[in-house]
């Protein structure tokens, strides 16, 4: 594994996280810090605020109190749209396009990674042969195959995972450890949630465990 | 980068008008039903019929793109489409404006199309009839720009059909007045320009505003 | 720091705008009763007879400061929520919406003395005239602010949207009222204007500033009123809200878990 390069700033540094909905406090204060090929596990109970703080994490929440710094400046929207990708419960996919379609789409909208196209990137996640099914034909997993394959294309650095191992077999499951793992390799870093520890990336993982404000 | 985003998300939507192009004829559709309904209200006397015409004309268009509203954002909305928007590099207002233009193009140039159809109809006189395009021509798209602040507003709510309704229609008073009035100032003879370039300044400035408006909107309702 | 700075920023803070609520709200409310109590007893007996309309004008002493207060309790309204969102303040949120629905009453309290005004004027109970018409409108967009504001749950998010649609609203009142009032050229000709262009004579003027100064006091003493019922109920579950209504605190865990 490659050693910790201590000399650049953190890809994504949170002090004093706060939030609350309603006046219900959902997490915080929280502080952590992911560094360059690192990965970091959000795990807690249902209802712990996990999608919550990865939201807040992405810019599309605001938190009630705390800093968050991106590459070792204040989190600005560009700041976010150049470093963050973010997967989400919902996989942004059009239903009436195909896979290769939809990856056009997201790749013209967000960017593309240098070296990478989409037709490679489907047979990365175990797709190809599918580039001309429409996303409605896909089942849940190849659906999620479909996100993973996006998410191998964006240029971003830092990776907002949301349950990436949800609706997937084993294989699949291997695949996102496989894909944070290159990633990591690459230079980038991960934050993942889930519920247990059963899917963890074979990775330098840091943990970060929420529970319910009192 | 604008541009590229811009051309992808038109190369998205014309894909999917095509993939559903039996939906896109329904706003035109439903403006035909609702002059029919106030032709069969009214009586169906030509006389009568084309006194009213351009404010029933006007309406059935309104009223047609106010129940298209509903598939400017909720398809986006629902799939995760706009919290991607939200995290891309382009702003996005950019994006909500290049997705109202082609909402406007798909849904409401059918039914300009259909104008001229549906005014002999309502046996509109032949010298009003460009008056009345032109009013369209200008007012549909400040109709769709004002419609997708109030869209944005309620975007993500489950039931919202009425109260975009209600939300929307006193925002549309001054562009059916201007609209409508032009076309029955052109009737009693008196000049439609006023009135025309009134709903031309008025776009210009929702091209620029209302984007704003309907991405802090989108923000609100989504964070 | 400087004490108004330093007030206002007290002010944001929920306990302290609850006891500052509790305090001037009923000064309002009666303050304004008694101003307004004046304003009536004058317009209706002090005020000579108008040479034209007889007594029937007496009630624009009612209808014109509604008139007023409806427009800027909208104006209010919108600044209120563009501070909110641009700061981001809880007080303003909870201010703005409190400021709807006293501005609709004001709305339906202008249409309701129009139409009683207009019935011996036109002759019939509605006429299109176009200042009317615009408060017609002008209801219409309170109750979408209110409308919008009750449909949302989260409580800040919906105060958020609610205030953008009523700062879009303000934008285009002068845009409808011009609208209207070209309409109304266009198809009707002149109508007579309600209170038209006649001026009014001096000794008509007192009871129409007492109603104005005491709808103004009636105005603070509601919005107070409501926007501190507005913020206990936001507050509902912290300790403090407890201790004010004479409950012990509660233990550990605030509110039901969502």
């Amino acid at each position: 594994m490659p050693p910790t390069d201590t000399s650049h700033p953190p890809l994504l540094a949170a002090r004093g996280l706060r939030f609350a909905r309603n006046e219900q406090p959902v997490f915080g204060p929280l502080d952590f810090a992911v560094d360059a090929g690192e990965a970091l596990l959000v795990q807690g109970a249902n209802g712990a605020g996990k999608t919550t703080l990865l939201r807040v994490l992405a810019g599309l929440l605001r938190a009630d109190e705390g800093h968050i710094d991106v590459d070792g400046q204040p989190a600005s929207p560009a700041l976010r749209a150049r470093a963050i990708a973010y997967l989400g419960h919902l996989p942004a996919l059009k239903a009436d396009l195909t896979a290769l379609e939809n990856l056009h789409f997201l790749c013209g909208l967000h960017g593309r990674r240098r070296g990478q196209l989409p037709g490679n990137a489907l047979g990365i996640v175990g797709l190809s042969g599918y580039e001309d099914t429409l996303a409605r034909q896909l089942s849940a997993g190849q659906k999620k195959r479909l996100s993973l394959a996006r998410l191998w294309l964006a240029p971003a650095p830092l990776w907002l995972l949301d349950e990436p191992y949800a609706n997937l077999d084993l294989e699949g499951i291997n695949l996102v450890n496989r894909m944070v793992q290159a990633h990591l390799r690459d230079g980038g870093a991960a934050l993942l949630t889930t519920h247990g520890a059963y899917a963890a990336p074979p990775v330098r993982t840091r943990m970060l465990q929420l529970e319910r404000p009192a | 980068m604008m541009l590229s985003a811009a051309k992808a998300l038109c190369a998205r939507d014309l894909r999917l008008l095509w993939r559903r192009r039996g939906d896109a004829l329904q706003p035109a559709l439903f403006a035909l039903l609702v002059v029919v309904l106030f032709a069969l209200a009214l009586g169906g006397e030509p006389q009568a019929l084309a006194k009213v015409a351009p404010a029933v004309l006007w309406l059935a268009m309104l009223l047609a793109g106010l129940l298209a509203l509903d598939t400017l954002f909720r398809g986006d909305a629902e799939d995760g489409s706009l919290e991607q928007w939200m995290l891309a590099p382009v702003p996005l207002s950019w994006l909500v404006l290049v997705r109202t233009a082609m909402h406007w193009l798909t849904t409401a140039l059918p039914l300009l199309a259909a104008t001229p159809l549906l005014a002999e109809l309502l046996h509109l006189p032949r010298a009003q009839l460009p008056v009345l395009m032109v009013s369209l021509a200008l007012g549909t798209p400040l109709l769709s720009l004002l419609g997708a602040v109030v869209a944005a507003l309620t975007v993500g709510m489950r039931r919202s059909g009425i109260l975009v309704a209600l939300l929307a229609l006193p925002l549309y008073v001054p562009v059916l007045v201007f609209g409508a009035g032009s076309v029955a100032a052109a009737a009693q003879g008196l000049d439609p320009w006023g009135a025309l370039l009134l709903l031309g300044a008025g776009l210009a400035v929702a091209l620029v505003l209302a984007p704003l408006a309907a991405a802090a909107a989108i923000r609100i309702a989504l964070g | 720091m400087n004490p108004v700075v330093r007030w206002f920023h007290q002010l944001g803070s929920p306990p302290y705008f609850d006891r500052f609520a509790a305090r001037w709200a009923p000064v309002g409310y009666v303050l304004g009763a008694l101003v307004m109590a004046f304003g009536i007893w004058a317009a209706l007996f002090q005020v000579p007879a108008d040479y034209q309309q007889g007594d029937s004008f007496r009630i624009l002493y009612i209808h014109v400061p509604s008139a007023w207060m409806s427009m800027a309790v909208f104006a209010l309204m919108a600044i209120y929520a563009a501070i909110a969102l641009i700061w981001r303040i809880k007080l303003c949120e909870i201010l703005a919406m409190a400021c709807a629905p006293i501005g609709a009453a004001f709305t339906l309290i202008t249409l309701a003395t129009g139409s009683i005004w207009g019935k011996p004027m036109w002759g019939t109970w509605w006429d299109w005239d176009p200042r009317l018409t615009t408060e017609l409108i002008l209801l219409f967009l309170y109750l979408g602010v209110i409308g919008l504001y009750n449909a949302i749950d989260d409580r800040r998010a919906a105060a958020r949207a609610a205030g953008l649609l009523a700062i879009v609203g303000v934008a285009l009142l002068p845009v409808i009222h011009y609208s209207v009032t070209w309409w109304n050229s266009l198809h009707q000709g002149q109508t007579i204007s309600l209170f038209g262009k006649s001026h009014m004579d001096p000794s008509m003027l007192p009871p129409l500033f007492a109603m104005i100064v005491g709808t103004k006091l009636w105005f603070i003493g509601s919005l107070l009123a409501r926007a501190r019922a507005d913020n206990l109920r936001r507050e509902a579950g912290k300790d403090w809200v407890a201790r004010a209504a004479g409950l012990p605190a509660r233990a550990a865990s605030a509110g039901v878990p969502r």
